[in-house]
């Protein structure tokens, strides 16, 4: 175990006593500390070179049935006490809860390989530096169209994790990310621009192709020069990966236990129902090492693991929390996810995973026959209503003519509800694609037999 | 006011920062505390009580700029710091100038969030959730949220100016969902300054009110239209419309890098006589507004649409050297964590002489978007979408029926261009902002305005 292991570990161990010395019963801490970098770049000169170091904790505290939170950055005894008497009065605060209780280790915690590679820290910053650049020129150079890149990214961080309660939770775990995008800038011959997102992530920069993501950039503006509006219909849609998982990560947080209990889900009431096409096959996989939601634990220290959602079509279960499952009569899913220790934990997926099927992207268009291929969508926050499932967002992508990608089309809207989606895929593609949207999601392209585009 | 740093310290970090060289070197400091609590199924939970402290040190030199940041305050951690940010430089020390203070006004605060006992808060939530409830035995669920938070701020630069700013801001949030059998609505209100909690004197459970009522008259509604309409969009949250389709595409990040569809537009007519916007950061007590923005700049009122010309773009500090012209004060940051970018204040269409029954009842067939959940615009290709939270048909000059899950879309150029009319009324919302990742409060108003035609994206087809 490394030194910041060590100094973490006694953190956290320090402010569960701590929490119990200021009144709670139960108590849970989680730390974490992260070194990061990042990299702007911008017509071949770097624009700005960040270096992050951060460390903090978070403290749940429970007074019997109550609970409470805090956290801070001061981890020196006399910062520890001030999180922990500021936890015990939040629970003091909190009205009771018979299902709100600390969470319990329910089985071993595994170990995953490869959660961090060491490119991250092995490739100086010269050298990421270049990466970042040699993702801008491959736009520039792709197309004589490709005007510009607005901004190019690269971003990597190292993280280390450590969680300990007063119920015999226990473990840290190091990872790493990093990750580089590019938006792209197309010219089209009436003056307008058109944008394109190129990217790739990994757990360390030796795992990017630089010459993809600036491909997929220029490749994806270009596409969209001379884009107009679609007729309103109803019509086939075929879903980018991209796109895909934007949807899939809508769907998962309506299949959190949570919201289900509250009676926020258009999902709750349908355990064990018909609610999708079999085509569809959705699973929560917290152990996969290509999957940055991937850990050896939960936010609250329950192991990770494999948990089959939707599948023959039917809804097979919740993703659980310890509060979630010991109010729903079932077991933790180990489904607690956490924005850092600035969150308390909540029900979250880790990594969604959609199975792949059998049709190639052709076959997928020729499935499609006369419709439109959706390679963007945009104002999902305030498009989706998630406690009803309808949806309408903005789009745009390409026309779909005989089977065959044809113009360009935008300013359109898409609208169904979640479970009619659900129900209306009708193929999914054989190519899945990692996408960091929306949380970390694994999809194919997928094929929706019926979608309402509003356009002209 | 209460300084996080010393100045000695402020000058030796700054000093650190250019032990190799740079242009200019900054210390931004801040201190962070909030609490924040709700109420959901009747019940008080998910009490957070927050505190962190921290500081972003950056160098520019020739143009690019090296960042380096760190939890707490300690002095060795802030040097290190610096030196982090700095080593990438290669030159010679280049000496920071001596500091002397700037005096800011903060916003006047009646009473401290943090010295009201949390009871009140709580009573708070269970009086919104009470009212919520009594508006009818349709409303199934309420949850209601309420947060404090208070930030200190210090920044002093190696130009000299050694400044800060104490920002205290209150916001209760109510969410309430409606259920008539398969039909399931919700309702969604807010109220937010930058105030203390005299914010919540008064009658804050309207807003309890007004939340479960829009869910419960979204029961009755059917499907929205599909296709081009004219559409009278309502005031206050309205204003997020011209955020969007104005607002991010003036930041002058966008422009500079020829990413906005207004770039090489100033002085243009991009809209009608009759509209008028600005950007203001000190409007009393408005959730955007702060004494100083996140680079030590005083906050001003800029005009940026004059009778209908763009008149200015949006600069934090980077940009306008870039321009050769003076920050307006727009430079902001999430955090200590985070650099400062163009980032809009409070933004609002100005008042104008129409009446809002005049504006729906010349409209033969439209849309009435009263508020909206949320906005979003890709500033390079102008196109833009809005959800809507609460809409309704408009047919033969009279409001009829609501319609659920409505989207607005349609491009900046155009719809603003659209806008024919200009209601003589006025409000403010309170929002959260989001670009490259950083999301921090903004205000956005307007009185009801009317927009020729845009795409409205209902099942309707």
């Amino acid at each position: 175990m490394s030194e910041d292991g060590e100094v973490l570990e006694a953190a956290v161990a320090r402010a569960v006593e701590m929490a119990r010395s200021a009144g709670a019963g139960e108590a849970e801490a989680f730390a974490v500390t992260e070194t990061g970098r990042e990299i702007r770049v911008h017509a071949g000169a770097v624009e700005s070179l960040t270096a992050a170091t951060e460390r903090g904790l978070g403290l749940r505290a429970w007074i019997g049935n109550r609970v409470g939170y805090a956290y801070g950055t001061d981890l020196s005894d006399a910062g520890l006490g001030d999180i922990a008497g500021r936890a015990a009065t939040a629970a003091e605060i909190s009205d009771a809860d018979e299902n709100a209780a600390p969470p319990v280790p329910d089985a071993t915690v595994p170990e995953i390989e490869g959660l961090s590679e060491p490119s991250v820290d092995e490739w100086a910053t010269e050298r990421v530096i270049e990466l970042a650049q040699a993702v801008e020129r491959t736009a520039l150079d792709a197309d004589r169209r490709i005007s510009g890149v607005e901004q190019t990214v690269y971003a990597d961080s190292v993280e280390r994790v450590a969680i300990a309660s007063s119920t015999g939770v226990e473990g840290t775990y190091l990872s790493s990310s990093a990750y580089a995008y590019l938006q792209a800038l197309a010219s089209g011959a009436d003056g307008g621009s058109e944008t394109g997102l190129g990217f790739g992530l990994s757990r360390g920069p030796a795992g990017l192709d630089a010459a993809e993501i600036g491909r997929e950039g220029a490749e994806r503006a270009v596409s969209m020069i001379g884009a107009g509006k679609p007729a309103s219909r109803a019509c086939p849609v075929v879903l980018d990966p991209t796109v895909a998982a934007s949807f899939a990560s809508l769907i998962g947080q309506t299949l959190g236990a949570d919201a289900v209990q509250r009676g926020r889900s258009p999902f709750a009431e349908r355990l064990g129902e018909a609610v999708a096409s079999e085509a569809l096959v959705l699973a929560d996989d917290g152990l996969d090492p290509q999957g940055l939601g991937s850990a050896p634990f939960d936010g609250e220290g329950i192991p990770r693991r494999r948990t089959e959602l939707i599948s023959g079509g039917r809804l097979r279960t919740f993703l659980h929390d310890t509060y979630t499952a010991r109010r729903g009569g079932a077991a933790s899913t180990g489904s607690a996810g956490r924005g850092g220790y600035r969150s308390q934990p909540s029900v979250a997926a880790s990594n969604l995973v959609v199975d792949e099927g059998s049709l190639g992207f052709d076959e997928l268009l020729g499935a499609a026959g006369d419709g439109i291929f959706v390679t963007d969508v945009a104002g999902l926050h305030s498009g989706v209503n998630p406690v009803s499932g309808v949806f309408s967002v903005g789009a745009s992508g390409r026309a779909i003519v005989g089977g065959e990608l044809a113009e360009p089309v935008r300013e359109f809207t898409i609208a169904s509800d979640l479970v009619s989606m659900l129900q209306a895929i009708s193929a999914a593609g054989s190519e899945g694609r990692w996408v960091p949207f929306g949380g970390s999601v694994r999809t194919p392209p997928l094929l929706v037999a019926e979608m309402t585009v509003s356009g002209a | 006011m209460t300084e996080l740093l010393e100045p000695e310290l402020a000058s030796r970090v700054l000093a650190r920062a250019l032990a190799s060289g740079g242009d200019f070197a900054e210390i931004y400091a801040e201190r962070r505390v909030g609490l924040a609590l709700s109420i959901d199924e009747r019940r008080i939970e998910g009490v957070q009580s927050g505190s962190e402290e921290g500081a972003g040190i950056r160098v520019i030199n020739d143009g690019t700029t090296y960042f380096a940041h760190v939890d707490g305050l300690d002095p060795d951690d802030l040097l290190r710091a610096a030196g982090e940010a700095s080593s990438a430089l290669t030159a010679g020390a280049v000496a920071p100038r001596g500091l002397s203070g700037r005096e800011t006004e903060p916003q006047p605060i009646e009473q401290r969030p943090e010295d009201v006992p949390a009871e009140r808060k709580a009573d708070l939530l269970r009086a919104a959730d009470e009212r919520a409830r009594a508006q009818g035995p349709e409303i199934t669920q309420l949850s209601a949220s309420y947060s404090e938070g208070r930030r200190l701020v210090t920044v002093a630069n190696s130009e000299g100016l050694f400044t800060g700013d104490d920002r205290t801001r209150v916001r209760l949030g109510v969410q309430a969902v409606a259920r008539r059998g398969d039909v399931v609505e919700t309702g969604f209100e807010t109220l937010g300054a930058h105030r203390g909690f005299e914010l919540l004197d008064g009658d804050p459970g309207r807003i309890a009110e007004q939340a479960a009522r829009q869910a419960l008259t979204l029961l009755d509604a059917g499907p929205a239209p599909a296709g081009s309409l004219p559409v009278v969009v309502g005031g206050g949250f309205g204003g997020v419309l011209f955020h969007e389709m104005t607002g991010h595409g003036l930041e002058a990040d966008h422009v500079q890098k020829g990413a906005s569809v207004y770039a090489g537009r100033m002085g243009e007519q991009v809209a009608e006589p009759l509209v008028n916007a600005y950007d203001d950061g000190l409007l009393p007590g408005e959730w955007g507004t702060d004494a100083i923005d996140d680079e030590g700049t005083e906050r001003r009122k800029t005009l940026v649409v004059e009778d209908g010309r763009l008149t200015s773009f949006l600069y934090d500090r980077v940009r306008a050297d870039r321009d050769g012209v003076e920050s307006t004060g727009n430079g902001r940051r999430e955090s200590f964590r985070h650099l400062p970018i163009p980032r809009m204040t409070n933004t609002y269409i100005a008042p104008g002489d129409a009446e809002p029954e005049e504006m729906i009842a010349e409209v033969k067939k439209g849309f009435y978007a009263v508020s909206f959940a949320g906005g979003q615009v890709e500033p390079a290709t102008g196109d833009f979408v809005f959800g809507v939270s609460e809409g309704y048909l408009i047919e033969d000059g009279k409001v009829t029926r609501p319609c659920r899950g409505a989207t607005l879309i349609g491009n900046c150029l155009e719809a603003l261009a659209g806008i024919d009319a200009v209601g003589s009324d006025f409000e403010m919302k309170t929002g959260f902002c989001g670009k490259g990742g950083q999301k921090v409060p903004v205000g956005t108003g307007q009185g009801h305005v009317r927009i020729r035609a845009m795409t409205v994206g209902g099942t309707d087809v």
